[in-house]
């Protein structure tokens, strides 16, 4: 089973870093966005392999709010960005 | 402490779960590099959003009480809920901002209900402006 983590872990590592790349690349502010709203799930994710390691319930309040936080701000970049855009 | 499923096979469907739940991730985050486009992009980010998502909380559930279970379900859904809310906006944004490549849409439906002035370029965006489309 621990193997099975330490790879499920890799790859949502790595998937990370990978939206991390597209979200430093850009190009505009839209794709930022995306890449954001990404990693934000990606740390959902995390949290949620560390809850089935350790079969702790405890941090799960941390994974709603961190969704909904995500999504918050996510719509609201979204929102403000197309404000910025328009101007161009 | 109760898991809702015990034993080696709930264990091993646990980690089937996770381990394409983790694949989905990787293979969106994939896409989001490789993919050259914002809405091709915003169809790869829809893999870690929901199908990851879910995938791998529904195998973490296997594993806790019923109680934190419940609770990772409402996370599946409301990210189902509101995944596709934000990709609305960001492509409505893109569309609206002239972020999208203009061969890249093969049928373009909304811009014939659009008026002729509402795209790039034009005055400052009012709030009316923003009902529309």
């Amino acid at each position: 089973m621990g193997v099975v983590f330490a790879v499920v872990l890799a790859m949502v590592g790595v998937s990370a870093a990978l939206a991390l790349y597209r979200l430093l690349r850009g190009p505009t502010t839209l794709d930022r966005i995306v890449a954001l709203d990404v990693v934000v799930v990606l740390t959902v994710v995390a949290a949620g392999v560390y809850v089935a390691y350790y079969r702790d319930g405890s941090n799960i309040p941390l994974l709603a709010a961190v969704a909904l936080v995500g999504f918050v701000g996510s719509t609201a970049a979204a929102r403000l960005a197309v404000r910025r855009e328009r101007h161009r | 402490m109760n898991p809702v499923a015990a034993g080696p096979v709930a264990d091993v469907i646990a980690a089937c779960l996770m381990l394409l739940g983790a694949l989905s991730c990787l293979l969106g985050a994939i896409g989001l590099v490789r993919l050259p486009d914002l809405p091709a992009r915003l169809q790869a980010a829809t893999k870690p959003q929901t199908l990851g998502l879910s995938l791998i909380l529904l195998g973490a559930a296997l594993r806790v009480e019923l109680a934190s279970a419940a609770t990772m379900v409402l996370v599946v859904l409301f990210q189902v809920i509101s995944a596709p809310v934000l990709s609305q906006l960001v492509g409505r944004a893109a569309y609206r901002s002239g972020a999208l490549p203009d061969d890249g849409l093969v049928v373009d439906e909304l811009a014939e209900h659009l008026p002729a002035d509402a795209l790039v370029g034009d005055d400052p965006p009012s709030d009316s402006d923003d009902a529309r489309g």
